[in-house]
């Protein structure tokens, strides 16, 4: 019975990965930027949230809510007026640019906030949970991963039921065709890029409820959302899910056999797959 | 006065020139065929009206207004629709979803509606939920121009839809034409097949290596003339 647990708790904790990797998945699939600062994006938003819970005494879901189009006007703006310059035929520019963005983050965070570790407030919901038999489940835990299915399925209905994700859709095909149907994929760009930073508000909130967060906490976030999305298939948002449940699970059952061996057993989780299926589960046919 | 006009319109790729100072005219509801050999510069002189390639303002004008330096979302919000070379459906769209994109700029009441194009192209109807790209060759040629169609634009510019189709293929692309014009299209046609361009056109242009070298209707031109404008009185 320690062993369903066990696996339980990883799926859990895979929905917590999925929602640190959804928005990376988002912007890659649509304009083939890979976002080192993804994870330092996510502390920035953890930050926010402490900042308007401190401030304003909001409790931390309201806080994020009104986090989230604070965020979203960021992930605009960086994206109109930083990323889109590097996008082109060379794939470095990006790569380069971001990894910079992220250490200029982290800096500016350190030098804001100290680099002691911070936590949003608990209240009786985070530390409450559910009888299911003889399992206990963690309401926040539940409540994390039925976070991340829903953005699942919001993601997929906004590509696939509306105009939007149409224009998503045509300009990852083909930016120029897109254009000559009106479509300013610069603009497109911008937007992908902020609805992304509003899933980094969402992902941002479960992860300062859980556990401590400090200014160099992102990299780490980044290569859990890295892994999920390589697993899952680049671009596939499904896959994405599936991505954060395998390493979750994984690092579940590595620290039931050692507790040293949890993060060790998600990145070789990684590799084992990367070794039989090199694309990822669900790969985009036209990659 | 013109619809649409090239003013000494020129064009380069890097160092390479294109264009020497094109001069073209399309009025209401008339039809104009481009033709020329390969590299003429009849599909850069598309990608220049539609605003794919930039020009000097002055150069392309619509409606009297220029428009030779806007970028193609803007070209197309106006009503300068373009059906591409090659197609360039969309892989990740079906069929309908090709069709709907087309009025993501330009939404304006009109003839065209996803069931005038349907009805233009009725293999459409039945195909509308495969993906584009799963089509035949004439049938993604009917998706690229129903969904330029789509915006119901006031000047449609068609790239090479016969290229690489089959003679009975190509035949019945065209039939689509007249009811295009009906529905109130100008359209600027750029066709290899003389013959073609002759029966569809009201006025024909013909390119060479970057030059408008002779133009007229149909029945002004002769065999003799045309061939020189093609390949080069030297030949």
């Amino acid at each position: 019975m320690i062993w369903v647990d066990t696996i339980i708790q990883g799926i859990l904790l895979g929905g917590l990965y999925a929602l640190f990797a959804a928005g990376l998945s988002l912007v890659f699939g649509i304009m083939r930027l890979v976002n080192l600062a993804h994870g330092d994006l996510i502390v920035m938003g953890a930050y926010l949230i402490l900042l308007l819970v401190t401030l304003l005494g909001l409790p931390p879901f309201l806080a994020a809510a009104v986090a989230m189009p604070v965020m979203f006007c960021l992930g605009w703006a960086l994206q109109k007026f930083l990323l889109n310059r590097t996008l082109g035929d060379d794939i470095l520019p990006p790569l380069l640019v971001t990894f910079g963005l992220s250490i200029a983050l982290q800096n500016a965070l350190l030098e804001t906030f100290s680099a002691d570790s911070q936590r949003l407030p608990t209240s009786a919901l985070t530390t409450a949970s559910v009888q299911a038999g003889p399992i206990s489940l963690g309401v926040m835990p539940l409540l994390t991963f039925a976070s991340a299915v829903l953005v699942i399925i919001a993601l997929n209905q906004l590509f696939y039921r509306t105009e939007l994700g149409r224009a998503f859709r045509a300009t990852s095909d083909d930016a120029t065709t897109a254009s000559l149907m009106g479509i300013k994929p610069a603009n497109i760009f911008a937007t992908a890029t902020g609805i992304a930073l509003v899933i980094v508000t969402i992902a941002a909130l479960y992860l300062g409820l859980r556990a401590n967060f400090d200014p160099n906490i992102g990299p780490a976030r980044l290569i859990y959302a890295f892994e999920a999305v390589i697993i899952g298939g680049l671009g596939s948002l499904w896959g994405t899910l599936l991505g954060g449940i395998i390493i979750g699970v994984a690092q579940t059952i590595g620290a039931a056999v050692n507790p040293e061996w949890q993060i060790l057993a998600g990145h070789i989780a990684f590799l084992l797959v990367l070794l039989v299926r090199p694309r990822g589960l669900f790969p985009r046919a036209n990659d | 006065m013109a619809l649409l006009q090239t003013r000494e319109l020129i064009a380069h790729y890097g160092d390479f020139q294109a264009l020497f100072g094109v001069d073209i005219e399309l009025a209401e509801a008339e039809t104009i065929a481009i033709i020329g050999a390969n590299g003429a510069g009849k599909t850069t002189l598309m990608r220049s009206i539609a605003g794919v390639l930039k020009n000097a303002a002055e150069a392309v004008q619509f409606d009297g207004i220029p428009i030779g330096a806007e970028p193609s979302d803007e070209i197309m919000a106006q009503g300068v629709a373009m059906v591409p070379e090659g197609r360039k459906l969309f892989p990740s769209l079906s069929v309908e979803e090709n069709l709907l994109i087309g009025t993501y700029g330009r939404k304006i009441a009109g003839h065209w509606t996803l069931d005038t194009v349907y009805d233009l192209f009725p293999i459409l109807r039945e195909r509308r939920n495969s993906p584009g790209t799963a089509l035949s060759g004439g049938q993604q040629q009917m998706v690229a121009i129903g969904r330029a169609l789509m915006s119901n634009p006031r000047v449609l510019l068609c790239d090479e839809i016969s290229l690489g189709l089959a003679p009975v293929v190509i035949k019945d692309i065209y039939k689509a034409v007249p009811a295009i014009k009906a529905a109130g299209a100008s359209l600027i046609v750029v066709e290899q097949d003389i013959a073609q361009a002759m029966a569809v056109a009201d006025r024909v242009y013909c390119m060479m290596e970057g030059r408008v070298t002779l133009s007229g209707t149909p029945d002004s031109l002769s065999r003799d003339a045309i061939h020189d404008a093609y390949f080069g009185a030297g030949h």
